[in-house]
């Protein structure tokens, strides 16, 4: 009788370790895809479990933080407000892997304002936006990354100017900017491994059609047109720490960028030139795309050396919620003298 | 008549904000501390930066009282703006010292009072070397001499008041030395002193510090324990978070490494702030933050994410004037309600409510200890009164004593649990046992919503769980009942009683002895925190007549304890009400009391009472 041999990983653990619960959304959602590829890149870059804080706010693609790593603390907010709630939870617990998702209404709509001061203090995170560009749960309306002209269902077209994420990420001192496509793992996983291994916020605006509100003739976020108009810069390979990069890249079509944590992604050239290391390159792309109605996706835009938030608050090694009261409070010989000069 | 009041006087210093006009008046405070004479500053400023009217009432009295007087007794005018009205303000018989340049018509031409002309802006000018920019601010200095050749103020502490506020600046020390010496000069060369006013050293101020209630909740904070601040900046609570990083720059700071032991971030607003809040306390940090009303209603939302999914959160209310924005640099007692049920849904959030610079100090602590020990925010209310003005107080104890950290399992512990329930009532307080991230124990995570969830933290939209828990929530909360302190009781049998709660308290202790001196002897119940401590019931219920004093238009007190006593006790109690932005003095309280109680008697027991005082609203 032949035994299955499960694959284990760096800890010993395997994939079926970083599943969650049973997902509620709809059949043939993007967002499904994408917890796929969350699994899939958690599990092969090893992530401990216990250390690990899913952080999501509120939407469709928030519900998806339960979907993934049972075994992990996680924390379904409120509306637009997951950035805030991890920025505390990574200033407390420096140790903790913290792991958002988010949707575009909840980035982009209600929650842009949090978003953008995420990003300004660089809070060592991962970022997904699962961006389906309409609201699910209140069956359909547009969201803030809606394109000018996408057709919803029923009704009239959208008549506003789409936010893109990205862009503003960039012009916002984002240190890590991709855009990738949920049916797309080959290029998302290594996104996502990268985005773990960054030091900083790590930001994955990750293209997933909604099936029910927003997958029909018309719309720029179907399935039909993502496929279309998907317009990819490079094609990422993440290499581990201490893993040698056996693949021969031929000079001139690959950029290696090496991240925070010794590991490295490598980005393989596809299309036009593009320099990840550029924000203006970056910022050109993507403007570029927008007018041309096609979307770039890979690494757009990468500074492994941009402190991250707990560096510029020069926080110790050992965790705020580890230390004990004893080193919080001002010695007796202090505290006498503080009150002394008080008389 | 000159030098029959002694000690017991309110001197008012009308300026210009943005004059310096702050560090003279401080440098009076502090001289007369020295002096051992019991002082009381309140500062009432404009909401600006530089150029509009200030106020600045100092207040002494032997017997140490510490509320506002509303009568001013010796003026100092420096103000063109609000002269006339100033003026008119002075009581009948008192002192006037004034820029000599404003001319003395209208309201202004009085002679009841004696008048004292300086011409601060020609001395400053010719008899100090400085530039013209600092002499703006030295001006100032000159009526610190003026004044202090007039009343009396000991030249010894005056200059240890100045050495104090310069304590890092000798030379500005010196320069405003100097500055004081000409207005002592002026006034001994061209004064003749007619008031009646004066000071002599005392006994009174031994074994107390002056401090705001700002600092001592900052200190409060650091002793507790406190690693995460969040704020936004707003009038009136901006000090106690500035405050809080000076702290801890002061004594968390390694010096070899220069790693920080705490982190405070100035959040994009209080939606932020209070976010950070929650996300710290969640991953097992204490953490803060500390804003005033409009900040207040930004932080609804996650407060009831907090109260829901039962995240520790400590969150310092320093009152201002609302609604709205209101009056940004005045104070009031107006959000009582609306923290202690604040969010949507059925929410109930335990409320300290410090009266004293030394119970902002110990509240402090003892929110983070009932913020974990309930695993729910809590609200410390105090108000700018409190919270930005020098009060004299005991000098703040240290803290040795343990944190209470509440039910928190770590992953050794988890092992001892047979089974575990993020929200299950095990020990029947209705408080369950949490973990933290990071617990290296694959029983230990659960997912943490906002949404309706289940013991085990699952989703859940069942009736009869949903009813569960928020019963559960309630009899949590019904807990801080008796783990906040108790109220402040005073009683002697009597069958008349005030209530106050918060700051208001001060103007209490003068009030109950003005009624005293009129025939109305009082007992006093201090409330100390909600939901209501069994001894307040239990106290109304012992007296006819209850007086709720507070600082709102529509006794919000009041309200909240006929909403929760029997019809029968709620038929006894009255309210008394202030609430122009200024703080509570004591005729506030004393003169609607007396007529109440006038109100009681038999017509012919009101003719023996002597009255000439008419209730204010």
């Amino acid at each position: 009788m032949a035994v299955a041999i499960e694959k284990l990983n760096r800890l010993g653990l395997t994939r079926d370790d970083y599943k969650g619960a049973h997902t509620t959304l709809c059949a043939g959602c993007g967002h499904n895809s994408i917890t796929n590829h969350i699994v899939k890149a958690l599990y092969e870059s090893g992530i401990e479990p216990h250390l690990l804080a899913k952080m999501s706010g509120i939407g469709c693609s928030s519900k998806a933080a339960a979907y993934f790593v049972e075994h992990a603390h996680g924390f379904n907010g409120a509306h637009g407000r997951m950035p805030s709630l991890a920025t505390g939870a990574k200033l407390a617990n420096r140790d903790l892997a913290v792991f958002g998702v988010s949707g575009d209404g909840d980035t982009a709509s209600i929650g842009l304002g949090q978003y953008c001061h995420m990003i300004r203090r660089n809070v060592d995170m991962t970022y997904v936006i699962e961006d389906n560009g309409v609201y699910g749960l209140t069956k359909g309306q547009f969201s803030a990354t809606a394109d000018l002209g996408s057709r919803p269902k029923r009704g009239p077209a959208n008549l506003y100017e789409q936010i893109d994420v990205c862009a503003l990420g960039i012009e916002l001192g984002a240190s890590f900017v991709a855009r990738s496509f949920s049916g797309d793992g080959k290029q998302l996983v290594p996104l996502l491994q990268a985005a773990f291994a960054h030091r900083g916020t790590a930001v994955l605006d990750v293209i997933s059609p909604c099936v029910t509100f927003n997958d029909h003739e018309g719309s720029t976020k179907s399935y039909a047109y993502v496929k279309d108009h998907d317009a990819p810069v490079n094609t990422p390979d993440y290499i581990a720490p201490q893993e040698e990069i056996t693949v021969d890249y031929e000079p001139g079509t690959a950029q290696d960028v090496e991240l925070h944590d010794g590991s490295h992604i490598v980005l393989r050239k596809i299309g036009p030139d593009h320099d990840a290391r550029d924000p203006i390159a970056a910022m050109r792309i993507l403007f570029e795309a927008r007018h041309s109605r096609e979307i770039v996706t890979g690494l757009l835009y990468v500074n492994p050396e941009s402190d991250d938030l707990c560096t510029r608050e020069s926080l110790p090694a050992r965790p705020l919620a580890q230390l004990p009261v004893e080193e919080l409070r001002p010695s007796r010989e202090q505290w006498d003298a503080l009150m002394a000069g008080l008389a | 008549m000159t030098g029959d009041v002694l000690n017991d006087f309110c001197i008012q210093a009308a300026t210009v904000n943005g004059s310096g006009s702050q560090s003279s008046n401080l440098v009076i405070t502090k001289a007369l501390f020295h002096m051992g004479i019991p002082v009381a500053a309140k500062n009432v400023f404009p909401s600006n930066i530089e150029g509009q009217p200030t106020w600045y009432d100092i207040r002494v009295t032997p017997q140490g009282y510490q509320a506002r007087k509303r009568t001013v007794d010796i003026l100092i005018a420096m103000s063109p703006a609000t002269w006339e009205r100033d003026a008119a303000n002075v009581r009948p018989g008192g002192a006037v010292i004034h820029e000599a340049a404003l001319p003395r018509f209208g309201a202004a031409d009085r002679d009841d009072v004696s008048w004292y002309p300086v011409p601060f802006a020609r001395l400053a000018r010719e008899k100090l070397e400085a530039k013209p920019d600092l002499r703006k601010y030295l001006q100032n200095m000159i009526y610190v001499g003026v004044l202090a050749e007039l009343i009396g103020l000991d030249p010894v502490a005056v200059e240890q008041g100045v050495r104090d506020q310069f304590r890092t600046k000798p030379k500005a020390a010196d320069l405003n030395l100097a500055a004081v010496q000409i207005g002592v000069d002026y006034t001994r060369d061209n004064l003749v002193k007619t008031d009646p006013f004066r000071l002599a050293p005392m006994d009174g101020t031994r074994g107390t510090v002056l401090l705001d209630g700002n600092r001592a909740a900052a200190l409060g904070s650091l002793m507790a324990g406190c690693t995460v601040l969040a704020w936004y900046p707003i009038t009136p609570s901006s000090s106690l978070c500035e405050a809080f990083i000076g702290y801890a720059e002061r004594y968390r700071v390694d010096a070899a490494t220069g790693e920080r032991r705490f982190a405070a971030i100035q959040a994009e607003d209080e939606l932020a702030a209070i976010g950070i809040v929650l996300g710290a306390q969640w991953a097992g940090a204490r953490a803060m933050t500390a804003t005033s009303g409009p900040g207040i209603s930004l932080m609804a939302e996650l407060t009831g994410l907090g109260y829901y999914a039962e995240i520790p959160a400590v969150i310092f209310d320093i009152q201002r004037v609302g609604p709205s924005t209101g009056l940004p640099t005045r104070t009031m007692q107006g959000d009582l309600s609306f923290v202690h049920t604040l969010s949507h849904g059925d929410t109930r959030h335990p409320v300290l409510l410090p009266g004293t610079v030394i119970e902002v100090y110990e509240d402090a602590q003892l929110a983070f200890d009932v913020a974990d020990r309930l695993q729910t925010p809590v609200f410390v209310l105090s108000d700018l009164d409190l919270g930005m003005n020098l009060w004299m107080t005991a000098p703040l104890p240290y803290t040795e004593r343990a944190v209470d950290r509440g039910k928190v399992l770590d992953a050794e512990a988890l092992e001892q649990v047979a089974e575990w329930g993020r929200y299950r009532d095990v020990d029947g307080d209705g408080i369950p046992y949490r973990t933290l991230p990071g617990t290296a124990n694959p029983r230990a995570a659960y997912f943490t919503r906002g949404s309706g969830h289940d013991e085990h933290a699952l989703y859940t939209e069942d009736p009869d769980v949903y009813q569960a828990n928020v019963e559960r929530l309630r009899r949590k909360i019904e807990g801080a009942r008796t783990l906040l302190p108790a109220p402040l009781i005073e009683e002697a049998g009597n069958r008349v009683a005030i209530c106050a709660y918060g700051s208001t308290h001060h103007a209490v202790v003068e009030a109950r002895h003005q009624l005293a001196e009129h025939g109305v002897e009082t007992d006093y119940l201090r409330i100390r925190g909600l939901p209501l401590h069994p001894a307040v019931a239990e106290f109304i219920t012992r007296h006819d007549r209850v007086y709720v004093a507070e600082q709102n238009r529509d006794g919000q007190m009041e309200a909240l304890l006929r909403q929760e006593l029997p019809g029968e006790l709620a038929d006894r109690l009255r309210s008394v009400r202030h609430f122009n932005g200024v703080p509570i003095d004591a005729e506030a309280i004393s003169d609607p009391v007396l007529a109440g109680e006038l109100a009681q008697r038999e017509p012919a027991d009101q003719q023996t009472v002597e009255t000439d005082r008419v209730p204010v609203g």
